[in-house]
């Protein structure tokens, strides 16, 4: 049995009726999308097929939501018990960021009508990545929604559901772990499959994986700081920065990996003329790897650690990094060749703007009245 | 770190190490279908007469549309999703001389490369972009497809599109005048736009008696005189005789281009001055299959992992609970 409690409180708060206007705005550009077709709210063209509805909706959407995943792997696979207070809070926000990166996913399809193919076995492409990514995604929405069902089963009191639930759930704890380690690294073969779009910095064949899960996890243990660090703000809950801080290692210890491997990579294949270029890969490249570095920097002593605000600001720097590689490598330094260019209309990102905003809607309305957050202190 | 979560840490972390070091062992490029057929664009002897854009639209049903700025015909600057294939040109300086680099102009066809080892049919998640087993021509159907639009952004040369102007849109691609309902290759026929082509600048016929074509021209210099077929290559509907007026560069466009393709060009200018891709001779499919299927082994692999996990996870679970 959890400790967790619903924290009650008004529903129809000032931030809650700004986004409620924001997912208004998004979903008026999104009914354009289905009358007139992609083309009259989307800036994608011939050459950039792909523009934030894939790339920050579901490419970087589910990786901001790898919360869950990475706290589940800390406490169930590596057995450290004390970070359970934090895992409802993340779970929530990984369903949320799944749920809507599955949304983005489906109104990106040209032929949504028809998605269902996707689980036709005789339709079914072993080869492809997409195949992978869109059956592993889907199957763990289902996941996190078994996962979650705890908090709702408790609100509403069905104790012998939750028995049974409880006895089976580490089956789906497993499965929550396994299936964003598949299609987490997945998302880098997509880059494979790019070629030389793909600008060199961002190319690498075998490593390819393995930087996309890394930044996963990275990005993961940072918004279980952030979001823990802003719900303690936002509704005045007890201060959690020692469990935190312990966070904050791991972080380091991913990223010192990561640099390892991405610039081992950049020197052993003789691109580090691209990073001096002077052109606009490199400075997105110097920009992408000072926000990696940021956090490590910050995070490297056991005293800093133990500093709320520098535990905040080197999360959101991990966030802003991570979020930038991947921006980088399938968006700002693609390079279809010449002729083609993108960037987003204010409808496409009104688009995106409102599903986030709705899972901010989302987030708020279900701490309130479920079981997600922690009132005592306790570690 | 006690020693079993060290084990447990270095045990993960050679199974990733394993996991990464055999990608190595991707398959090879896919070989050219035993009856291959294709087209061999020879860009000197194109005069830039586009009746090849228009024969295009004709039989795939995409008449010209009137875009209300007085324009009778389609002349598409890029492929869309109502043009299946473009004539380009290159132009530099005064753009005087025909075929020179320098302060001369060229022409270059843009449709499906008809590639050997095709990027679209390895990514497509739907298997809705298909290699025919025997004449490796690459076609598409809308009946499977979802619209993940994938495949145009695995295909090296940007040839699939999708139709964003509609809300009930589809992909469309140079299906080499094949496609269910039209099937012109598989009736003894050949493609509409070698068909119409006055000069024989796009030949289609078999991939291998293209290449041997291709070949005999490359051996070819400036001032020869050379008899140039036209139509199918197979059998050729006339020839025209014409001197060479520049030197062809020596290179096969789609010998060996990532895996190679179905559809040659040769040129009397450098490939990338025309807008082709830098491609190496390893297909893109080819690899990142091999990463894809070492990562996965056919789902052994995954199904290890979560018995291990699971395992890990009970255990934990109930040490956990038991605190509580
Ligand atoms: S050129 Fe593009 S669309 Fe045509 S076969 Fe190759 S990958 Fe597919
Ligand atoms: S083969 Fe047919 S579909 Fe392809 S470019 Fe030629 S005319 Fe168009």
């Amino acid at each position: 049995m959890s400790h967790a409690k619903p924290l009650g409180g008004s529903i129809f708060t000032p931030a809650f009726m700004l986004c409620l206007v924001l997912f208004v705005i998004g979903m008026y550009f999104l009914g354009v999308r289905f009358t007139d077709g992609m083309g009259a709210v989307a800036n994608i063209n011939g050459g950039f097929p792909w523009g934030i509805w894939v790339v920050y909706d579901v490419v970087i959407g589910t990786a901001l939501a790898c919360g869950g995943y990475a706290l589940a792997i800390t406490i169930y696979v590596f057995n450290k018990g004390q970070y359970h207070p934090l895992m409802r809070a993340a779970l929530l926000a990984s369903l949320l960021g799944y749920a809507l990166g599955g949304v983005g996913a489906f109104i990106d399809m040209g032929r949504y009508w028809q998605f269902y193919n996707l689980l036709l076995p005789w339709h079914m492409n072993f080869n492809a990545v997409m195949l992978e990514v869109g059956l592993c995604v889907t199957t763990y929405i289902l996941v996190l929604v078994i996962e979650f069902a705890p908090a709702f089963l408790e609100r509403i009191g069905a104790h012998g559901v939750l028995k049974i639930l409880n006895k089976m759930l580490f089956i789906f704890i497993a499965l929550g772990i396994l299936l964003p380690t598949m299609h987490q690294s997945s998302l880098g073969s997509f880059l494979i499959a790019m070629g030389y779009k793909v600008a060199p910095l961002w190319q690498t064949v075998h490593f390819q994986p393995l930087l996309a899960l890394l930044t996963a996890l990275t990005m993961g243990f940072s918004i279980v700081i952030f979001e823990a660090s802003a719900s303690q703000v936002a509704f005045d809950l007890p201060d959690e920065t020692s469990l935190l801080s312990k966070i904050g290692k791991i972080i380091v210890g991913l990223l010192l990996v990561y640099l390892v491997v991405r610039f081992g990579e950049i020197i052993l294949n003789g691109k580090v003329g691209y990073i001096f270029a002077g052109d606009k890969n490199s400075l997105l490249f110097l920009l992408e790897t000072l926000l990696f570095i940021f956090p490590v920097v910050a995070l490297l002593s056991q005293k800093m650690r133990q500093n709320s605000r520098v535990l905040l600001w080197a999360a959101v720097s991990m966030l802003f990094a991570g979020s930038l590689y991947r921006f980088n490598a399938f968006l700002f330094t693609y390079d279809p060749g010449p002729g083609y260019s993108y960037f987003p209309s204010v409808g496409e990102v009104m688009v995106t703007v409102g599903i986030v905003a709705f899972e901010i809607m989302a987030y708020m309305v279900m701490v309130k009245m479920l079981p997600v957050l922690h009132k005592e202190a306790h570690a | 770190m006690d020693r079993r979560t060290f084990l447990k840490t270095a045990g993960a972390g050679v199974a990733g190490a394993a996991c990464i070091s055999t990608v190595a062992d991707a398959r090879p490029n896919l070989e050219p279908a035993p009856e291959a057929v294709g087209m061999l664009y020879d860009s000197t002897l194109c005069v830039g007469c586009k009746a090849c854009v228009t024969a295009c639209k004709e039989v795939n049903d995409m008449t010209p549309v009137d875009r209300g700025d007085g324009h009778i015909y389609d002349s598409a600057l890029d492929l869309s999703g109502d043009t299946l294939n473009v004539i380009k040109v290159y132009s530099d300086g005064t753009a005087a001389v025909k075929d020179s680099e320098e302060n001369g102009f060229a022409f270059e066809k843009r449709s499906c490369m008809h590639c050997v080892d095709p990027g679209c049919v390895s990514v497509c998640p739907v298997t809705a972009m298909r290699r025919d087993p025997l004449t490796g021509i690459v076609t598409h159907h809308p009946d499977a497809c979802i619209g993940c639009r994938t495949c145009m952004v695995g295909c090296p040369y940007n040839v699939p599109q999708f139709e964003y102007d509609n809300a009930f849109g589809r992909i469309h691609k140079c299906q080499m005048c094949n496609q269910e309902g039209l099937e012109r290759i598989n009736k003894g026929g050949m493609t509409a736009c070698a068909e119409v082509c006055p000069t024989g600048a796009t030949l289609f016929g078999p991939r291998s008696m293209l290449m041997e074509e291709a070949k005999r021209r490359m051996e070819l210099k400036s001032g020869d005189n050379y008899n140039f077929p036209r139509g199918d290559i197979s059998k050729p509907e006339s020839y025209h005789e014409k001197e060479l007026e520049a030197d062809y560069q020596n290179h096969i466009w789609g010998e060996k281009e990532a895996g190679g393709t179905n559809v040659l060009h040769i040129s009397a200018i450098a490939f990338d001055k025309l807008g082709m891709p830098p491609l190496e001779d390893r297909s893109y499919a080819s690899v990142s299959e091999g990463v894809q299927h070492t990562l996965y082994k056919y789902m052994a692999l995954p199904a290890a992992a979560m018995a291990g996990l699971t395992y890990v996870v009970k255990r934990n679970k109930d040490n956990h609970d038991g605190e509580e």
